[in-house]
């Protein structure tokens, strides 16, 4: 075999093209977050909805944004594949008494994934499918005209049940994370003494940080509008 | 003491393996795990029947080669091998199950022993270093900081027993595979074929149909010599720059 297709399907290799995707995606979620706090401003939803207006119309957003939409894909795609491979290597015949030594987010990635992917499915349909070919109200700010995305994630969020199936996701993401973050490192060969307490750290704070904040904004939002 | 002990039994290879319960009335708390099985032996012996099969060796926990998968853990309740293992770590009056290694590239080949040759076939593709027949060369000719010499040292404690896949869920190689890697690419008499090993042992391990890792860290708990997580970072090292910037095109493995 060819040793660059070598490099992205061996079991290291589609190790490494996880990490990398999860890595990009971890970037992301960064990104998502700074404009998604946006909606929390006092401003009838001005500020979210210009951010929004220009994360799909600048060529370079636009640009990152298809890596990273195909980051989702492979990381999805070499997940299932391990998934798949490592089920297998596993053998027909299992344990009957198993009593197993290792955290409970790394044996569970999948699900926990699967699970990540339902909910990217709901939230991609709800807003990011409306934002780009949907029907929305437009508003106008300094003579441009802009759709009031605004007014769509705050009518999802008057909701309880939507509100529910956020903030639940949000907790599946930082299970993700909890164990994913300092994984990446481990699986590039980022190992060293000096950092691997450093690493451990950021990577935590950040799996309970991130998601906190994300799903902070929907019940914030439910709380304050009229109902 | 009084145990009850539910073990795997299997003919061979192809036939299907089921549970056998029997009661064990003569343990010494000062026996081995292995003596304890000794001794049922020989019990099942008189009697006629069939005595279970088990791996072992040295009996000084330097083989590698007695296994045993105990009350849900390899070697047991302890980071010992099993041969270690001894029966006082267990309640008199306690129900003890006892099963195989399992691994797709562990086949079983009769009631608890497997065919472990997969490891042997991972060490011959790369795990060596090729040295000129001659004369031997002076003690310190070869420098090395102490602190390598150690980590080296540390690497090559594995004994291939084979626990790391036992205890993984996806019954990945990658500590075994790592170790082995690591305990040469340390040293200075390793680094000419540094790059052909990590291709060549990975693909090797590949072969086999092991297991990719997830990380999880139940090979590092359970393996008997603390073989440690940092040797798998280090392969994914060796391997990623190996597959990057070494000469060789192709890196096949042969095995099953
Ligand atoms: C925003 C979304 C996501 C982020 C930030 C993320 C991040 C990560 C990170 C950082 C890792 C660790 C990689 C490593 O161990 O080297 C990982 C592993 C994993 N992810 Fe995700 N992920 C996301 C979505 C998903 C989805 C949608 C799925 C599944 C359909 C998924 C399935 C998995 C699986 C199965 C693993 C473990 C692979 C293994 O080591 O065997 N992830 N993820
Ligand atoms: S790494 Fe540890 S558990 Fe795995 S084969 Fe070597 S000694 Fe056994
Ligand atoms: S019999 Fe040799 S290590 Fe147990």
């Amino acid at each position: 075999m060819n040793w660059f297709t070598k490099l992205l399907t061996s079991t290291l290799g589609r190790k490494l093209m996880m990490a990398l995707t999860g890595l990009f995606l971890i970037l992301f979620l960064v990104v998502h977050l700074i404009g998604n706090l946006q909606l929390l401003k006092h401003d009838g939803g001005e500020a979210f909805n210009v951010y929004a207006k220009f994360m799909t119309s600048n060529p370079l957003i636009k640009t990152v944004s298809y890596v990273n939409y195909a980051c989702i894909l492979i990381h999805i795609i070499w997940a299932l594949l391990l998934t798949m491979h490592n089920r297998k290597a596993r053998g027909s015949e299992g344990y009957a008494v198993s009593k197993n030594s290792s955290a409970w987010t790394s044996r569970n990635m999948g699900i926990l994934g699967t699970f990540i992917l339902i909910f990217l499915v709901i939230h991609l349909q709800g807003f990011w499918a409306k934002m780009h070919w949907g029907n929305i109200p437009v508003k106008v700010y300094d003579g441009q005209e802009v759709k009031d995305l605004y007014a769509v994630v705050a009518f999802a969020y008057s909701n309880i049940l939507w509100v529910a199936i956020y903030v639940f996701s949000m907790l599946v993401l930082a299970f993700h994370l909890w164990h994913g973050f300092a994984s990446t490192f481990q699986t590039l060969g980022l190992n060293h003494l000096k950092y691997n307490q450093p690493i451990r750290f950021v990577g935590r704070a950040f799996s309970i940080i991130v998601p906190v904040l994300f799903a902070i904004i929907p019940i914030v939002m439910y709380l304050t509008t009229p109902h | 003491m009084k145990i009850t002990l539910k073990i795997w039994r299997q003919k061979n290879n192809t036939s299907k393996g089921a549970f056998k319960v029997y009661q064990h009335e003569h343990v010494s708390e000062d026996m081995s795990f292995l003596e304890m099985l000794d001794v049922l032996n020989n019990e099942l012996v008189v009697k006629g029947e069939e005595p279970v099969a088990f791996d072992h060796d040295c009996r000084e926990g330097i083989c590698g080669m007695c296994s045993l998968y105990i009350n849900g853990r390899p070697h047991g309740p302890q980071q010992t091998t099993t041969c270690q293992l001894h029966m006082r770590t267990f309640k008199d009056g306690e129900t003890i199950v006892v099963e195989p290694w399992r691994a797709k590239a562990f086949p079983v080949v009769k009631d608890l022993v497997v065919d472990r040759t997969a490891f042997d076939r991972i060490q011959q593709a790369g795990g060596y270093v090729s040295v000129n027949t001659g004369g031997v060369p002076d003690g310190n000719a070869i420098p090395i900081p102490k602190k390598v010499a150690d980590e080296a040292m540390d690497a090559a404690q594995c004994i291939g027993c084979g626990a790391c896949v036992a205890a993984c869920k996806n019954a990945s190689a990658m500590l075994f595979t790592s170790a082995k890697i690591s305990q040469l690419a340390l040293l200075p008499q390793g680094q000419a074929e540094r790059k052909e090993r990590a291709e060549k042992m990975v693909a090797q391990m590949d072969a086999e149909g092991f297991g990719a890792c997830t990380n999880t860290g139940a090979c590092e708990a359970e393996c008997p010599k603390g073989i440690s997580l940092t040797n798998i970072a280090r392969m994914n090292r060796e391997y990623f720059m190996a597959t990057l910037t070494s000469y060789e095109v192709q890196a096949k493995g042969d095995g099953a």
